[in-house]
């Protein structure tokens, strides 16, 4: 018998194939290659464990855990970036986090519930939805004061303040409403039905839109907000072998270059990944269990959500738009914000 | 005996392995074919839409189709592995096989290069079925496809030898039936190639631990991380053992004299 029926042929194929052989041995004792350093620090607040943790975007592990008042939720940075204000709901109040050393420094009574905040751009206010009261305090934070009290329907619960602090949307989930807040009178001068439980609310970078996400309908209603304050269009989400009623809109993030929409979609798992522009459902990007809250770093390069049922942070890279690493936090985690 | 002739014979045995492998273009497909409809239909009926809960190697949640290729990929290899040890019934039966053994080099150096050479036809295919992966849209980090050889291997290797070993028990092609039910499904199907071990556990404990022993189940989770470029000591450690006592296991049963070739006259 003969084994070489082809010499030359042989000799090209095998040679060919040994080559690689050696050179992926040689690879294989190489290094790994580490992410792509990011000096930034990512804030997570874990609603059962009272706690905020915080992330460093080099490493993407907690360096520091900072023990904060019962039931934090949502966050947000003082104007001047020097402080981290948090909504402690079960202790009706704003833990106020100094961000040189990580400590509570001070806390502002909130009234009841507090459970998302949103800050003013141009004055020292902060605003809160009182879930239990039906309101939106005002509060002024370098006064510790409050100014003022605006009713809404029942239920407030998601916060969207305009680029330029003229406008902040309140959305009720028990009314499924958005109130829309003129700031210099201080009061709701539109209302207009949304979705079903209505959750978040965040402005298009130049002002133009506001994306009403809402829970149990599954959708985001995008508003107008320059003429008529009506819905302009309905986003629906549809994740392939995905039960429909685990499809729950939350977290909705915008990019400031006006190309991409990022909304969370709760117990399925998924971050929705629209194009600003044509309102397309572009992707789903499968995350950790029920997630909740998003937030791009500084320069949009990277998305953070926070998984509630699963306890933990998953990073989505922007460009590609995957899921690269999911960090562990503490339990329940709720909001997350990137230090600007 | 000087180097040149061992290389010849190396070359002479990996080129007739890979010759027969590219003109048989039927095997060649069957050998896609079936990891692709594991992929393309098994994953499918069994997505997990909500994902696979996050476990080594991997950073972040998956869906199932990507857990099951590292799985898929031991399969390719196993049954390549078998196919290798059928050729070599068929020899014995054909005769063709005592070419082979009267050749003047060892029996063990012989036997190393048939196994060297069947891993490559392993690796020809696992290659091609990455690349359809890849298109379908399962795509591991780039070096992790080099990292990925090594273990191939490995694996190659550790499978080749258990099918050398196996020619040498089996008198005739009709028993390879035999090898079918008793040796690739129950290391197929208990490993950890379909689902995670903890998913398993949560099964059964006792097929669990079945599971946790097969070395089958070391070398998919030695494919699994260097396919994304993690290093498992434990599963290369185990591989690396279970190929080496595999193959000097072979090595004994091809010979004439201590052997089983002795006792069934091969």
């Amino acid at each position: 018998m003969s084994f070489l029926t082809r010499r030359g042929a042989t000799r090209t194929v095998a040679q060919g194939l040994l080559g690689p052989v050696m050179g992926g041995l040689f690879l294989g004792g190489l290094a790994l290659v580490p992410l792509t350093a990011q000096a930034e620090r990512i804030f997570v607040s874990n609603e059962k464990d009272n706690t905020v943790s915080v992330i460093d975007g080099a490493s993407l592990e907690v360096i520091e855990t900072i023990r904060v008042g019962r039931r934090p939720r949502a966050m947000a940075f003082s104007s001047d970036g020097s402080e981290l204000f948090v909504a402690v709901g079960d202790d009706e109040s704003i833990d106020m986090i100094d961000l040189e050393t990580l400590k509570v420094v001070r806390s502002q009574s909130s009234g009841e519930d507090p459970e998302v905040i949103r800050v003013d751009p141009n004055r020292p206010y902060v605003y809160v939805s009182n879930e239990d009261d039906n309101i939106v305090s005002v509060l002024d934070y370098e006064r510790r004061s409050l100014v003022t009290e605006i009713p809404v329907g029942v239920e407030p619960e998601g916060l969207g303040i305009s680029p330029d602090g003229r406008w902040l949307i309140s959305t009720t989930e028990t009314s499924n409403m958005a109130h829309i807040i003129d700031l210099e009178a201080m009061e709701a001068v539109h209302h207009r039905l949304v979705g079903a439980r209505p959750r978040h609310v965040e402005f298009t970078h130049d002002g133009r839109e506001a994306w009403v996400s809402a829970e149990i309908a599954g959708t985001v209603s995008v508003l107008d907000m320059q003429e008529t304050f009506d819905i302009k269009h309905t986003i629906r989400f549809d994740v392939p072998g995905v039960p429909r009623e685990t499809v729950q809109a939350v977290g909705v993030e915008l990019t400031s270059d006006g190309r991409y929409a990022f909304v969370a979609l709760g117990p399925s798992n998924r971050v929705a990944v629209i194009d600003q522009q044509s309102y397309e459902v572009l992707d789903y990007i499968l995350v950790g269990q029920r997630v909740w809250h998003l937030a791009l770093n500084a320069d949009e390069s990277r998305l953070y959500t926070t998984n509630g049922v699963s306890g933990d942070v998953t990073m989505i890279e922007i460009d590609g738009l995957r899921a690269v690493r999911s960090i562990p936090v503490g339990r329940f985690p709720w909001g997350v914000i990137v230090e600007p | 005996m000087r180097p040149m002739p061992w290389l010849h014979c190396l070359r002479g045995v990996v080129g007739r392995e890979l010759l027969r492998f590219l003109h048989q273009r039927s095997r060649f497909l069957a050998a896609l074919v079936r990891p692709l409809v594991w992929l393309f239909v098994f994953a499918t009926g069994f997505r997990m839409a909500l994902g696979v809960a996050m476990t080594e190697p991997y950073q972040t949640y998956i869906l199932y189709e990507v857990y099951i290729v590292p799985g898929l990929v031991g399969m390719i290899q196993l049954f390549n592995g078998m196919q290798s040890s059928l050729s070599m019934v068929y020899d014995r039966e054909m005769g063709s096989m005592r070419v082979l053994l009267v050749s003047p080099f060892p029996r063990w150096y012989l036997l190393v290069c048939k196994l060297l050479a069947s891993t490559l036809v392993s690796v020809v295919q696992v290659y091609v079925f990455l690349a359809i992966a890849w298109v379908y849209g399962i795509q591991a980090p780039a070096l992790g496809y080099f990292y990925l050889l090594p273990a191939l291997l490995v694996t190659g290797f550790m499978v080749g030898a258990l099918g050398l070993l196996l020619s040498s028990l089996i008198r005739q092609l009709e028993n390879f039936a035999g090898v079918m039910n008793f040796v690739i499904f129950p290391m197929f199907f208990l490993s950890s190639a379909l689902y995670p071990l903890w998913r398993i556990r949560e099964g059964s404990y006792l097929v669990y631990q079945i599971a946790a022993l097969n070395p089958f189940t070391h070398a998919v989770e030695m494919i699994r991380f260097a396919l994304y470029e993690r290093f498992n000591a434990e599963a290369v450690t185990i591989s690396v053992t279970v190929a080496a006592v595999l193959l000097a296991l072979a090595i004994l049963g091809y010979n004439p004299s201590r052997g089983m070739m002795a006792r069934k006259g091969g």
